[in-house]
């Protein structure tokens, strides 16, 4: 089967920091592949090799079929790159932006309307407007407007999603979502998990290291302990009491609950001694289901 | 080339849409003539003067009449105390104090040398040569009055005198503006070219605007040029318009051809904006740029021979000078507009600014690197 990307032993680093450590991945064509991990992983810098502007230290990387090192001008004729900072002219309109990425691509507006109407036709009554004058949610629109302008094959958006509000950021992904029926490859990267459920396939990263890469379900199901779900009014004492029990394996707030694993999967009486000796009357815990985030922590704590 | 005039085009558009540049670009070369060119003198007018007169005869009021009568030197002072002279020059309330010795005047009539002192503040050594050489030639001016009146009272017989007539020429009022604006029309297309050029590619950086243009197929000699072209007809066109300034405000004879200085502007802009370019690829921030730049800027342009004679400099100044694109145009910009100079005549400062340019902008386009 034709891979989109096909990368091996990637490695850079940049003075003592290591960026990327043998990275190794492949992308399939029209997926939409996501890289999911906090700041400072290493999305940023991969990315940056992907679209040719960063050489790898070590290591083989070919997208497209084309060689990233030998090959880049070909390979830039195909790519739409969407770089983590707003990074168009603030002091040209929506048109011109769009009209001047056309152009240096060697196309036009009109050839590749098609492909962007779904996005442009959102801010097309604004296109008089200075682009540095939209709001944040536009702004997106119209770079991703600008990376797809010369219908590229694969589209590298670098943390698109990060500042924008929840309403914009969902509408994003249905915007990406649509993309598919184009053929085009997604390479994305988030720092957000719920994110993750959005993509074909993903990657978690973290240090410059691949934690795993598989379907988002097939992750939440690497799981490896069963999940439980603790509520109580005073969560920060819960936390504190559920890490002081015996049996316990892993206690982390997940937005206003407490996830948690125990060595033998079981809740028992012994627990609710446990935290009402530690003054919790109110606790309620349930079996929950594992997400991508749940699996993240596992894989990032897990002894090597 | 579609693509090479869409960006240049985009360079238009975002100059004319800063409400600042877009003024400053006609604003600039206006003041700049309007204040530097009348301002920049190296004429020396109303030196003053302190006299200790301590002989009160005929003859040193002959003399101080003389000089009250030169449009150099204005008395401002007369004391008989050579203290008080002494602290007026120190108090930089004159720069030359002359000192008439009693006696001065009976050694006239009796024939013997008359003695001067005269002492002169040499801070700006070549002020102070230059007023010394004036004081000098209105006591010999004295002096030969002297003569023709013993003559013609018979106290004297004539002598042979060689008689010398000179004439300026190219400039024969010696007008210090001539000779000053061409150069200040250098300078004025240098900062066009050297500044804004500049900031402008870094101003590319700093937003990341570049790094979406690098992942692009713009060629880097495509990019290199639309940045040069923009600032390379602004820089004529205010060339043009100091000139017109020159014209109309100090009606600046224009002796040579008006293509060869736009031919000669044309090159040296290439020149700069290659070196602008070049710079700022080394340069992440607007203010790492500005202060390289500035810092070359005013290399370049003390050291081209806009305001010393470019002959008296040091040997290695000279060499230096070699490479200094400004110390060409300069030469250049003076030859065409007070010479009338051809081709020919300047096609060896003209060809040297070919070469760096050529040189320059090699830099710029191999220095600049679409890839880290």
């Amino acid at each position: 089967m034709y891979k989109t990307i096909e990368s091996s032993g990637i490695s850079k680093s940049f003075g003592p920091t290591k960026a990327l450590d043998e990275i190794s991945f492949s992308v399939n064509e029209s997926e939409v592949f996501g890289f999911i991990g906090p700041d400072g992983a290493g999305k940023t810098t991969l990315f940056r090799i992907i679209t040719t502007l960063l050489l790898p230290d070590k290591g083989e990387i070919k997208v497209l079929g084309l060689d990233c090192k030998a090959d880049y001008k070909k390979l830039r004729k195909n790519i739409g790159y969407m770089p983590g900072r707003f990074s168009l002219y603030q002091d040209l309109t929506v048109e011109e932006n769009l009209n001047f990425y056309a152009t240096v691509f060697g196309t036009t507006i009109e050839e590749n309307y098609d492909l962007i109407s779904d996005i442009y036709s959102h801010i097309e009554p604004f296109k008089k407007r200075l682009a540095g004058k939209l709001s944040g949610g536009m702004k997106q629109k119209l770079a991703l407007s600008c990376a797809l302008i010369h219908k590229p094959e694969l589209l590298v958006l670098d943390e698109p999603t990060t500042g924008v509000d929840a309403v914009s950021r969902s509408e994003f992904w249905d915007m990406l979502a649509k993309l598919r029926q184009h053929k085009i490859t997604i390479l994305v990267s988030t720092p957000y998990m719920d994110e993750a459920m959005r993509c074909d396939r993903v990657a978690l990263i973290q240090g410059g290291k691949i934690l795993a890469i598989d379907t988002p379900q097939k992750i939440r199901e690497g799981f490896s302990k069963k999940l439980f779900s603790a509520r109580a009014s005073e969560k920060y004492k819960l936390i504190k009491a559920l890490k002081q029990f015996h049996n316990t394996l892993t206690a982390y707030p997940f937005g206003d609950s407490v996830h948690v694993t125990f060595m033998n999967d079981t809740i028992d009486d012994s627990l609710y001694d446990h935290l009402k000796t530690s003054g919790i009357n109110d606790a309620y815990i349930t079996e929950t289901e594992a997400g991508i985030e749940d699996r993240f922590l596992e894989l990032m704590n897990k002894p090597e | 080339m579609r693509t090479i005039l869409y960006l240049i085009r985009k360079e238009f558009i975002q100059i004319f849409r800063n409400k600042f540049i877009s003024k400053a670009i006609f604003a600039v070369p206006i003041v700049q003539m309007l204040l530097l060119v009348p301002a920049i003198t190296f004429e020396i007018k109303n030196v003053r003067l302190a006299i200790i007169d301590k002989d009160m005869t005929p003859e040193s009021r002959g003399l101080i009449s003389k000089l009250e009568g030169s449009t150099f030197f204005k008395i401002s002072y007369s004391t008989f105390s050579e203290d008080e002279a002494n602290n007026l020059l120190h108090g930089n309330k004159c720069n030359i104090i002359l000192h008439i010795p009693s006696g001065f005047g009976k050694d006239i009539v009796n024939r013997n040398p008359g003695k001067l002192l005269a002492t002169v503040d040499a801070i700006n050594a070549s002020t102070a040569q230059l007023s010394w050489a004036y004081l000098n030639g209105v006591i010999r001016d004295y002096n030969k009055d002297l003569i023709t009146e013993n003559i013609s009272t018979g106290t004297m017989t004539p002598f042979p005198v060689i008689q010398i007539t000179n004439r300026y020429w190219y400039n024969e009022m010696l007008n210090y503006k001539y000779y000053m604006l061409p150069g200040i029309l250098v300078i004025l297309v240098t900062a066009i070219g050297f500044l804004l050029a500049g900031l402008n590619m870094v101003r590319e950086k700093e937003s990341g605007t570049i790094e979406q243009i690098n992942v692009t197929p713009v060629r880097k000699y495509h990019f290199i040029i639309a940045k040069m072209v923009p600032f390379l007809l602004i820089g004529l066109v205010d060339l043009a318009l100091g000139l017109v300034i020159g014209k109309l405000a100090f009606n600046i004879p224009f002796a040579g051809s008006i293509f060869i200085m736009f031919l000669g502007a044309t090159i040296f802009l290439i020149a700069v904006l290659g070196l602008a370019l070049f710079i700022s690829t080394f340069s992440d921030t607007q203010q790492q740029y500005m202060f390289v730049a500035f810092f070359c800027m005013i290399i370049f342009i003390l050291m081209s021979g806009i305001f010393t004679p470019f002959e008296s400099m040091p040997m290695w100044a000279q060499d230096f000078n070699l490479i200094n694109p400004v110390a060409y145009l300069i030469r250049i910009n003076r030859m065409v507009m007070l010479k009338g100079s051809t081709i020919q005549d300047i096609s060896h400062d003209l060809s040297a600014l070919v070469l760096i340019a050529i040189c320059f902008t090699t830099l710029a386009v191999r220095r600049y690197r679409k890839r880290a």
